[in-house]
């Protein structure tokens, strides 16, 4: 420890702590415009400068970079400390524009601010100015204007160091100096992912979003801390509301997103709240012109109760089913499965995980005992030393995970990466493993054969707290890295490289994602990623573990809430004893006891009629799901469908009636994300329209349906989930809000009001008890190349957009930069078909034919292709194949067989 | 802010591409490594245009633009190659004294270019330089190895006319 006195202070302070970070731990403030936590010291704003008298000699130093030394006397706010740091501010200002009236920083501004409390208004160091560059707005959301820049250098150290994106830097000398991407070309043409962080990083208004034009920062009405509504990371950040309208956001230094967003968060996040064309009243559908009419809500909701109870009476529960919406909070997924169960009376109740991660959910709960991620975000990127990458693109599906995944690799963290793509990842990796899709479960039993080989399997680990292993040793015995490398299409010697880095890493975890789940063997591709860890002990400890990153926002709480057909709240399953009873008790109706059918099989239900009344939640299936033509077929099948949502999408097109709810932005509730997170959402504005909250909505069918069903809060409804579910048993709003939890979210299981939540499961003991090696046998896909359709099509997502687009679609500037339908092919296949990049082509396969724009390269391999699911002017999905896993009944989206032809 | 500088078509050749990919593979792995690569692209190629510099970017996975911003930081790196003429004015204090920035300022008019920089027809590069020990003839600028004393702005076009 070393000691000092700061402004008298005695402080003690661990070795090689900076001056200032000693003065922030004992509360007192210096100030600086450069700093950024977790980053080296910059040095160059020079106002942190203090004076340090050790063993009689006085300097004048910045406090940022100088480690305290045993007996510094330091003064923060001398008069020489004062003068000095008015001479830098007046330098600041000999090239600052200074137009505070105008500027979008007034009021939000350190300079500013430092100005007014030095007393400095103006520089006596007339001269040259940059005030002649012209404001770089070549990107869509921000500008850069030199003018107003102070060259501290926050945002170059954002991009490189903490976003790990190395965008921008610092371009030319001396005076010229300024900010860029490129000394050639402007802001937009580089590599900008357009996140914003260094906007948010910027003390002055020299990086500006162009929204701040519309607000002053005094002019706000309040700042509401909530969970971002797109991917499954969890994002904590403020939306910001003036006159009642959401006009920006601002990232939170949440758990897992440590004060970062990303393009998607940042800015497509409330454009579609304010959306003109949200649908604003009960829409019923008139059978003879086939337009929708407005309805009051009495009128929607008693036909709806009434129509569903008629179907119910005359073809029994199960002709009915109800689906959850996997971006809607907690308590609504809650409800809609109680509905479902209670009023319905049967189990048809899902969510889209089906098709997503069920195979995750039902995969690592066979092997493990509990489908979830296993270790935190955090965890997994600041403590491991390799990371194995199967089939997941966080770069751009989980944007900001994979920005902690790029300081991993800054910190010397090794990174396989096992993807059919050049994804971003795979030029950064120590090993690329470019896999033929749907081979993942021939990958892993490789990687298992060489690590047996080697003798790198945990013994000890495998004896104490396994079973199944005699039986995949036995399998794997067959998959040499030659025969693998021969079904994969990869490298014998880098699979075995790529094995004995990850058994030989102390601390690896796997991260993967729908690249092993979308396959019809998707839950045998989940079960091999944990036979996997499972062999060398990688599970239960820091910096290790089993890591499907989920996709939507609350597709976790949605599969935690029950909106299963197997599985009551808390994976309780309906098969087990005694479960059914529980919650028969508990809500006081008799219940099914069958479990019900799962969402991708109702759709071929509907087709036969077994199925006949279908309540949706925000789920837009035509859409989303594999097999267009066939989906839409089913829903012109129903006798009666009825969809709770924000837009006319096209799913509600086909619907009955159609009930608008609110957005995450209008409702109390929590998002669990993909780290088994439980995190608040709060209201921040109320949209004008006969909108009504989602909870309410089913509540009042409920009674309607003749369940006796109070109107509860959100907080109330997760007090009973907390009363049925015992992972839940010690959540609530009141604790989510209290100091004790102060943002962090709780991670579950959470058994009781005093357990601090479970960052990381399965240690010392398996939810199962022992953990099962799941003897996995590869299995070609469904749907392979042939004659008629030689090419391999993939789906996914890019940067810019969340599924469906409904949200993102609604902030023009998302698609400006993305906003067409394309298709990713390899160049050889290109040549041979005739086809340039650029060129208009026509996909084709047995279920559909779409046309697209061709991207020629050599991203995916020849024989391959991927397209993205957004753009409904080439949707990937008329043309992908329904075949279903046998366990999860996920589609394999990953692949079918595709003709392509220049159109 | 785009700059709208056009530059001398680049026109590197497979061998040198093959050498510069050798002195990245000899640097592989090595920390610190960017600067002694640039260094010895520019005496591959004479200088470091923007393709040599994603050439870089992409073998040693380095974003070009921290790339961009070290070549433009150190005055050793260019930017541009040198013409067929290299013209280099004297600003030394005689040439100075006598007016020699006028004749730097015409020539910038007449070529389009800033220091340090090179026409797009790669015919003529500019530079200042500190004294050529003619002072006698002041000011003077030369144009390869030849001297060209006393002059005036009003003389600059002819002089360049000479030059084919």
């Amino acid at each position: 420890m070393v000691h000092l006195k700061i402004d008298g202070i005695p402080v003690e302070v661990e070795e090689n702590t900076t001056i200032l970070q000693a003065a922030r731990q004992y509360g007192i403030e210096i100030p600086t415009l450069c700093h950024l936590e977790d980053v080296l010291p910059n040095g160059s704003c020079r106002l942190c400068v203090v004076e340090v008298t050790n063993n009689g000699r006085t300097r004048f130093i910045t406090a940022c970079t100088m480690p305290c030394t045993e007996g510094d006397e330091v003064q923060t706010k001398s008069e020489q400390v004062i003068k000095h740091r008015k001479t830098t501010l007046d330098l600041m200002l000999s090239d600052h524009r200074v137009h505070c009236f105008s500027c979008e920083a007034n009021g939000d501004c350190k300079l500013q601010e430092y100005c007014f409390e030095y007393g400095v208004d103006a520089t006596s160091y007339e001269g040259k100015r940059n005030d002649d560059i012209p404001i770089d707005d070549s990107n869509k959301f921000f500008t850069y204007d030199r003018s107003l820049c102070i060259l501290c250098h926050r945002c170059v150290n954002t991009c490189q160091e903490i976003v790990g994106r190395g965008a921008i830097d610092t371009l030319n000398r001396g005076f010229n100096t300024k900010i860029g991407a490129h000394y050639l070309y402007d802001w937009d043409q580089g590599i900008c992912e357009s996140c914003g962080n260094c906007v948010q990083a910027c003390p002055t208004g020299a990086l500006s979003m162009k929204r701040r034009k519309k607000y002053r920062p005094y002019q706000v009405e309040k700042k509401v801390l909530t969970t971002c509504p797109h991917c499954a990371t969890g994002c904590q950040y403020y939306l910001i509301v003036k006159d009642g309208k959401i006009v920006d956001t601002e990232a939170y230094d949440g758990p897992s997103n440590k004060g970062l967003l990303c393009v998607k968060g940042r800015n497509g996040s409330f454009d579609f709240v304010h959306s003109p064309d949200r649908i604003k009243y009960p829409l019923i559908k008139n059978k003879e012109t086939g337009e929708f009419e407005r309805a009051s809500w009495d009128e929607a909701l008693d036909l709806v109760a009434s129509k569903f109870m008629e179907i119910k009476k005359q073809y029994g529960p199960d002709s009915l089913a109800g689906f959850a919406c996997s971006r809607s909070p907690n308590e609504d997924i809650y409800m809609v499965q109680k509905m479902v169960r209670t009023c319905f009376g049967t189990n048809n109740t899902d969510n889209c995980a089906r098709v997503c991660h069920s195979a995750s959910v039902a995969g690592l709960y066979m092997t493990l005992g509990s489908g979830a991620m296993t270790n935190p975000i955090e965890d997994i990127t600041r403590n491991s030393e390799l990371i194995m990458l199967v089939g997941s693109n966080p770069e751009e599906a989980h944007p900001v995970v994979g920005m902690q995944i790029r300081q991993a690799l800054k910190r010397g963290c090794k990174l396989i990466v096992a993807d059919p793509r050049d994804i971003g990842f795979a030029k950064q990796a120590d090993i690329h493993l470019k896999l033929k899709p749907g081979t993942n479960v021939a990958f892993a039993n490789g990687i298992m054969h060489v690590i047996i080989e080697e003798g790198l399997q945990d013994e000890k680990f495998i004896a104490e707290r396994t079973e199944g292993y005699e039986k995949i040793k036995e399998i794997v015995k067959e998959y040499t890295p030659e025969k693998v490398a021969e079904i994969c299409h990869i490298d014998a010697d880098d699979l075995r490289k790529a094995a004995i880095m990850y058994a030989k890493a102390e601390r690896a975890p796997i991260i993967y994602c729908l690249g092993v789940t979308e396959h019809s063997t998707g839950t045998e591709g989940v079960m091999s990623m944990s036979n996997m860890a499972l062999l060398v002990g990688k599970l239960g400890r820091p910096g290790c573990g089993v890591n499907p990153l989920r996709g939507q926002n609350n597709v976790q709480g949605a599969c935690d809430m029950g909106a299963q057909p197997t599985d009551f709240p808390g994976y309780q399953k309906v098969a087990a004893p005694g479960v059914v009873e529980k919650f028969e008790k508990a809500w006081g109706v008799p219940l099914s006891h069958e479990v019900g059918t799962h969402a991708t099989d109702v759709f071929p239900k509907a087709i036969t009629k077994e199925i006949r009344g279908l309540y949706i939640y925000g789920e837009d299936p035509v859409v989303t799901d594999p097999d267009t033509s066939h989906i839409i077929k089913a829903l012109e099948s129903l006798d009666f469908f009825v969809i709770q949502e924000l837009f006319m999408t096209e799913t509600a097109q086909y619907a009955d009636v159609i009930l608008p709810g609110v957005s995450y932005a209008e409702k109390e509730g929590t998002f669990s994300n993909t780290e088994r997170r439980v995190q608040r959402v709060r209201k921040a504005v109320t949209v004008e329209g006969e909108m009504r909250l989602d909870t309410d909505i089913i509540i009042d069918l409920m009674n309607r349906m003749g369940y006796p069903q109070p109107h509860l809060t959100s907080a109330q409804i997760m007090d009973e989930i907390a009363s049925v579910t015992p992972s839940f048993a010690g959540i609530s709003h009141e604790r989510l809000d209290s100091e004790e939890v102060a943002g962090k979210g709780l991670q579950w299981p959470c058994p009781s009001k005093d357990h601090p939540g479970t960052p990381i499961m399965h240690v010392g003991k398996f939810t199962r008890g022992l953990a099962w090696f799941y003897p996995a046998e590869y299995v070609p896909s469904a749907e392979v190349p042939d004659d008629d359709y030689p090419i391999i099509l993939m789906t996914g997502r890019i940067l810019y957009h969340y599924t469906t687009r409904a949200m993102t679609g609604r902030t023009p500037e998302l698609m400006e930069i993305e906003g067409k339908s394309f298709i990713e092919m390899n160049i050889e296949d290109a040549n041979k078909l005739g086809i340039a990049n650029g060129d208009r082509v026509k996909v084709s396969s047995r279920r559909g034919s779409i046309e697209s724009t061709a991207r020629v390269g050599t991203k995916t391999s020849p024989g391959e292709s991927w397209m993205p699911f957004h753009f409904p002017d080439g949707n990937a999905n008329w043309l992908t194949n329904a075949a279903l896993d046998k366990y999860a009944r996920i589609p394999e989206y990953k692949v079918c067989a595709v003709k392509i032809e220049k159109a | 802010m785009s700059s709208e500088k056009k530059f001398v078509p680049f026109q590197g050749t497979k061998e040198q591409e093959e050498q510069l990919r050798k002195v990245i593979a000899d640097h592989k792995g090595q920390r610190g490594a960017l600067m002694p690569v640039l260094q010895q692209a520019q005496e591959i190629y004479g200088y470091l245009p923007a393709e040599v510099q994603q050439i870089i970017s992409d073998e040693m996975k380095i974003p070009v633009s921290k790339i961009c911003g070290v070549v433009t930081f150190y005055s050793f790196y260019s930017l541009y190659p040198k013409g067929k003429y290299r013209i280099s004015v004297c600003l030394g204090t005689a040439c100075y004294v006598k007016g020699s920035n006028k004749i730097y300022d015409k020539l910038q008019e007449v070529l389009g270019i800033n220091s340090g920089e090179c026409t797009p027809d790669g015919k003529f590069s500019l530079e200042a330089c500190r004294c050529i020990g003619a002072c006698g003839l002041a000011p003077v600028m030369m144009i390869n190895d030849d001297v060209h004393g006393r002059l005036t702005p009003d003389c600059v076009e002819d002089i360049l006319a000479k030059y084919e």
